[in-house]
């Protein structure tokens, strides 16, 4: 539960990081962007894991057409067997034996729309959140701020359960619910490159100039702050993962028989003796995939980071 | 020069951090076990050590080898007499006296016929909120106390004098002796409890009358049992202590078993079975149990109020590919409800289409479909819960995978964890759904009761058919064992043919036990008391 | 800085009020019940159980009830163990969970640290991403997968150290929990630490420091460190405070007797009162170890040094 929780703090530090970013950002305006690409691009680690996520990604997608067998059709026959090319099963065989390749590339859709339909939810909530607490600033911001600081004293493990207990085994609520725990970081980082982004002349201006707030806020605000947001999505994607994988570890992951790493990964632990290939191929792909976003996480990063320059 | 620094910076940190292990590593180990202890892996914390506020097979397990009820189990589970020497039994089946045998509480008090007559009040009274009490409504007085509607006069217990208990039944019930056996009937030291309060059943507060007793109990920990001298056979006892592991993961435990960390281990997964049987063959014990593994299917719902959809789905699950390939550890295919062997019952009925091979019962299931009005292509959906674990996993995946072939049933799986399956299944929010019962005492009404109708929190089908309630209240009066089995029998009968509960399988007993222990012995009830073992 | 301190103390109150009232009606929205169960209850006897624990009241009435004991500090029995008030079971699992966690923090810091500092200088060299990439590992493997293939090695195969199992705190004991807890720990501690580190070490005060001719080790120490723990810091607040209230992983495989399983297995069991007391005590140490973080901070950094 642990590793979990407290990656909730892990990043509430890149206020700090990034604090200097936000100030040369519209300064530099679009060629920051190019700028940060091409240097994304001249980082070798990142441009192979985007790959790898892009291949991952297809195989997901394509999952059916890769294989003879459906994912839920159960084989009497090849119950738990090791990887048997002869007769497709290239993974092996689940206890069910079900088609261990073919349930690990729909495991891969499940847990990479967790990773992304959450993240996307914190992203908003996030952003939203944390943009309107640091501009409108004062009294307003304190509150919010206040509210944060008490969710974040909630056991976040606690809180994950009693939504998918309330929610039942839904899994579009699934990523609504981990989205909806994971966007406390994401508002305090926001808020910080908030602070800093509106006491510029460009948001002045527009204050003068009587612009609406809603508009200042998502024409002038947000679009400057996107640089430390974007790295702190690439790396709440593998939390999420993560946090998936626990739940499913206690039982509460998605319903059969749809599956996801998580929920691969902890059927294989428990037979990981006499069964390794149901252990080795899951976590093997969410080896890989965090890896890969952790990577493209630190590319970005060091592409945003104007100091390096 | 700036790398050479840094290389000691690195030497240096590798030096702290061998010497931060180092420590750990050297500090002296905890006292190893004498050799007269018996570790066992419980797969639970006990809720409780007071017999009044337990349910549970592991607490059972623990609680056993520190109580004696009137009766007791010997090594092979059967019923033998325990805190009573001798009874006697009226000519009408109501009334038993029983004659207590001389001996004593853990502290040296004698135990006495007021200590059972007060333990039976403690755990009836509304106020003590006892989970299990209604297993002694067969006592006359008991549901009328407990429910509230009478005093603690209406209790049919007397002590007659100290070593005499005199007991009247509602209704001639031939379990009777068996139930003794239970938990709920184990007396409890209330000169204790008076002084303790519900401090009583902690560490060494804790005083009882059986083989051992509570040394220690540190939660999530362990719990500690030693030796009873003044157990009235002590001399027979061979253990000095036993040390039982709350651990709950089987893996886990099975890792420590592997190791001689832990000598029983009270159940182990079927996933595991295959390499035991390679790796470890000699301490594999499975046995049959008593308990059976079904799905009642809700019948105010209107696909399964339909008679040939419920026989067409119970017709249809291949019971044999589900125990020898899905199961695989020894389970019985289920053709009855009353478990085979369960007390005299002899042979259970079965169902009528049994003699069948698969595929004709496949054939037949998909005539008795059509004739409901379905074929394959708008074959019904059909919800089957269970609650989470890896076992009803399985079987609920194999089964939909059969209802889905030969009937073309699409079936959505819905998992739940455990309270909000019961939850739903009380509620009757559900159509088909995983459930399971372990007979509390080796009778075959512990089973049928389970589709009476006036049984409201455990007949999750909502069966309510007036024949077969009438032969069970025949059977409940009944004093004859072999009218009353008859009884049982025909009721048994219509419950196969009606199916409010698809029977699936027949549960064993999985335990692992090392070689070393001796006097294990197999049986249906799975109870091994510790006073028979002992280790070589 | 005494003023300070104490200013927040008292906003802790309200704070904690807010959790106690969101915790306990969320509880209470969540379908199940404490006392439902495969050996189901006949209607009679769980009306005697929630009369016993006032659960045939209204809810409301229910939350006054809960905060008037509170008051007393009386955190009420729980529901599945019986015998035990939930200030019994916490106070009897905390010892082995700050043991653990307590050490596992301490092997954290220190490694993660060292480790941190070290692929910093040696940014995207051999050593950098050797020490990234095992970092990196320690986070992509769950720690369900990771315990029970450490307790498979070194206590089956290898038979160096008990498989699972308390001992009372031996040493031998802890040690397999210890790593376990401390891994993914020690990779998030390196990458943070490496991250600083390189600013800082890009930072003027260093260059300044190098050109003054100071030696590079002493630059490191001296200097560079104190500035790139400050995002360490205010990570490890709330690290300590979730390490040391254990995890269900760890506890579960390696049989350890401490709070962490409460926080999941009490919100499973519906058991309410045990979980409102884990939930209580977890705010209240997050709420300390936040206000700790402020005021090392304050002493790391004098730009932020808290007005008293």
């Amino acid at each position: 539960m642990s590793n979990i929780m407290n990656v909730n703090d892990k990043l509430a530090t890149f206020n700090d990081n990034f604090s200097d970013s936000a100030d040369l950002t519209e300064v530099v305006g679009r060629s920051l962007w190019q700028d940060a690409r091409i240097r994304l691009m001249r980082n070798k680690a990142a441009v192979v894991s985007m790959i790898i996520l892009s291949i991952i990604t297809l195989m997901a997608i394509f999952a059916p057409w890769l294989s003879s067998h459906p994912f839920d059709e159960v084989y009497w026959d090849f119950i738990q067997v090791p990887p048997n090319v002869a007769e497709g099963f290239w993974f092996g065989t689940d206890e069910n034996g079900r088609d261990l390749f073919v349930r690990t590339l729909y495991g891969a859709r499940v847990s990479l729309m967790v990773g992304l339909v959450a993240t996307t939810v914190s992203l908003v909530i996030g952003v939203v959140y944390g943009a309107v607490a640091g501009y409108m600033g004062g009294r307003i911001d304190n509150i919010m701020m206040r509210f944060v600081d008490i969710l974040y004293s909630l056991p976040f493990m606690f809180f994950v359960i009693i939504l998918m207990v309330i929610f039942g085994r839904n899994i579009y609520l699934i990523f609504v619910a981990l989205g909806a725990v994971e966007w406390l970081t994401m508002a305090r980082i926001v808020r910080g490159q908030t602070l800093a982004v509106k006491k510029k002349e460009f948001v002045e201006a527009a204050h003068a100039s009587g612009v609406s707030t809603t508009k200042i806020i998502f024409r002038h605000i947000i679009p400057n702050i996107l640089g430390p947001v974007i790295v702190y999505m690439t790396l709440t994607i593998p939390q999420v993962i993560l946090t998936e994988s626990f739940l499913s570890f206690l039982g509460l992951g998605v319903q059969e028989p749809l599956t996801s790493w998580g929920v691969l990964i902890s059927e294989g632990a428990k037979v990981m003796e006499s069964a390794p290939w149901m252990l080795a191929f899951p976590a093997t792909f969410l080896a890989i995939t965090l890896f890969c976003f952790n990577f493209i996480g630190d590319g970005l990063r060091d592409a945003l980071d104007p100091k390096d320059r | 020069m700036k790398i050479k620094q840094f290389k000691q910076l690195k030497a240096g940190l590798l030096a702290v951090s061998i010497a931060l292990s180092g420590t750990l590593l050297t500090t002296p180990d905890n006292e190893a076990l004498a050799s007269g202890t018996l570790r066992i892996g419980n797969m639970g914390e006990p809720a409780s050590l007071d017999p009044h506020f337990i349910s549970g097979t592991w607490e059972s397990g623990i609680v056993g080898n520190m109580f004696l009820g009137l009766t007791t189990e010997a090594a092979d589970g059967t019923i033998i007499p325990g805190a009573a020497e001798s009874w006697t039994v009226s000519d009408d089946g109501l009334v038993y006296k029983f004659m207590l045998r001389d001996h004593t509480w853990s502290d040296g008090k004698p135990v006495t016929a007021q200590d059972f007559k007060m333990a039976l009040e403690r755990i009836l009274k509304p106020e003590t909120a006892a989970g299990y009490a209604s297993l002694l409504y067969t006592i006359k007085g008991a549901e009328e106390y407990n429910t509230g509607k009478a005093g603690p006069e209406a209790l049919a217990v007397k002590a007659i004098d100290d070593s005499t208990l005199e007991i009247t039944l509602s209704g001639p019930a031939p379990y009777f002796i068996a139930q003794l056996a239970h938990y709920t009937a184990y007396p409890v030291p209330s000169h204790k409890i008076e002084e303790l309060g519900k401090n009583w059943a902690k560490d060494s507060n804790m005083v009882s009358n059986g083989a051992f007793t509570l040394s220690e109990w540190t939660p999530n920990a362990q719990i500690r049992l030693k030796r009873n001298p003044q157990f009235y056979d002590a001399a027979n006892v061979s253990l000095d202590e036993l040390v039982y592991y709350p651990q709950e993961d089987r893996s886990a435990v099975l890792k420590r078993v592997r190791a001689g960390e832990i000598d029983i281990q009270t159940d182990f997964a079927s996933s595991d079975l295959k390499w035991l049987e390679k790796n470890m063959p000699d301490y594999v014990r499975i046995a049959p149990y008593l308990g059976v593994y079904y799905y009642p299917l809700n019948l105010d719902d209107d696909v399964l109020k339909d008679l040939r959809v419920r026989r067409a789905l119970a017709m249809t699950i291949d019971r044999k590919i589900l125990t020898e390939k899905v199961l695989r550890t020894g389970e019985v295919a289920a053709y009855s409800f009353v478990p085979p062997g369960t007390g005299d019952y002899g042979s259970s009925p079965e169902v009528s289409w049994k003699g069948m091979t698969q595929a004709e019962r496949v054939a037949e299931a998909q005539k008795l479909m059509k004739q409901a009005g379905f074929d394959k292509s708008n074959a019904p959906t059909i919800r089957l819960s269970y609650n989470t674990s890896e076992n009803h996993k399985k079987v609920a995946i194999a089964v939909a995978a059969m209802w889905k072939k030969a009937l073309g049933v699409k079936t959505e799986l819905f998992n739940t964890e455990v309270k909000v399956h019961y939850d739903n299944l009380k509620t009757r929010d559900f159509q088909a759904a995983r459930a399971g019962w372990i007979a509390d005492y080796n009778d075959p009404q512990n089973f049928l009761n389970l589709m009476e109708s006036r049984n409201t929190s455990q007949n999750y089908a909502n069966f309510n058919d007036n024949t077969f309630n009438d032969l069970m209240r025949k059977a409940e009066l009944e004093a004859d064992p072999v009218k009353r089995n008859d009884y049982m029998r025909q009721a048994e009968v219509i419950a196969l043919n009606e199916l409010p509960n698809i029977p699936i399988y027949h549960y064993v007993s999985k335990n692992l036990v090392s070689p070393k222990v001796d006097g294990w012995v197999d049986n249906a009830s799975d109870i091994h008391r510790a006073r028979y073992l002992s280790i070589k | 800085m005494f003023s300070y301190i104490l200013k927040r103390l008292l906003t802790a109150v309200p704070t904690l009020l807010i959790i106690i009232t969101i915790a306990f009606f969320m509880m209470r929205i969540a379908p199940g019940g404490p006392f439902d169960q495969e050996r189901q209850l006949p209607p009679e006897i769980e009306a005697n159980i929630l009369k016993a624990y006032d659960l045939d009241k209204p809810v409301y009435e229910q939350y006054f009830i809960y905060l008037g004991k509170l008051l007393q500090f009386d955190f009420g029995p729980s529901y599945k163990f019986r015998d035990f008030s939930v200030t019994e079971l916490i106070l009897s699992g905390l010892p082995a969970s700050f043991q653990i966690g307590g050490l596992a923090i301490l092997l954290a810091t220190f490694i993660g640290i060292g480790l941190g500092t070290l692929a910093a200088l040696y940014q995207n060299q051999k050593t950098d991403y050797a020490i990234m990439g095992v970092a990196m590992t320690g986070i992509a493997v769950p720690n369900f997968v990771a315990a029970p293939i450490l307790s498979l090695v070194f206590g089956v195969y290898l038979a160096w150290l008990p498989v699972a199992g308390w001992g009372d705190g031996a040493a031998r004991n802890l040690v397999l929990p210890v790593i376990s807890l401390a891994l993914p720990q020690i990779a998030y501690i390196a990458r943070l630490t490496r991250g600083s580190m390189i600013e800082v070490l890009h930072s003027n005060y260093i260059r300044t420091a190098r050109a003054k001719g100071i030696r590079e080790r002493l630059v490191v120490i001296r200097h560079a460190i104190k500035g790139a723990l400050l995002p360490v810091v205010s990570y490890l607040g709330p690290a300590v405070a979730a390490v040391t209230t254990g995890s269900v992983v760890i506890e579960s495989i390696y049989d350890i007797p401490g709070v962490g399983r409460y926080f999941v297995n009490a919100a499973l069991n519906r058991d309410y009162p045990l979980v409102m007391g884990v939930v209580i005590f977890y705010a209240t140490l997050i709420l300390i170890m936040n206000l700790i973080v402020d005021v090392v901070y304050s002493f790391l950094d004098p730009k932020l040094r808290v007005s008293g």
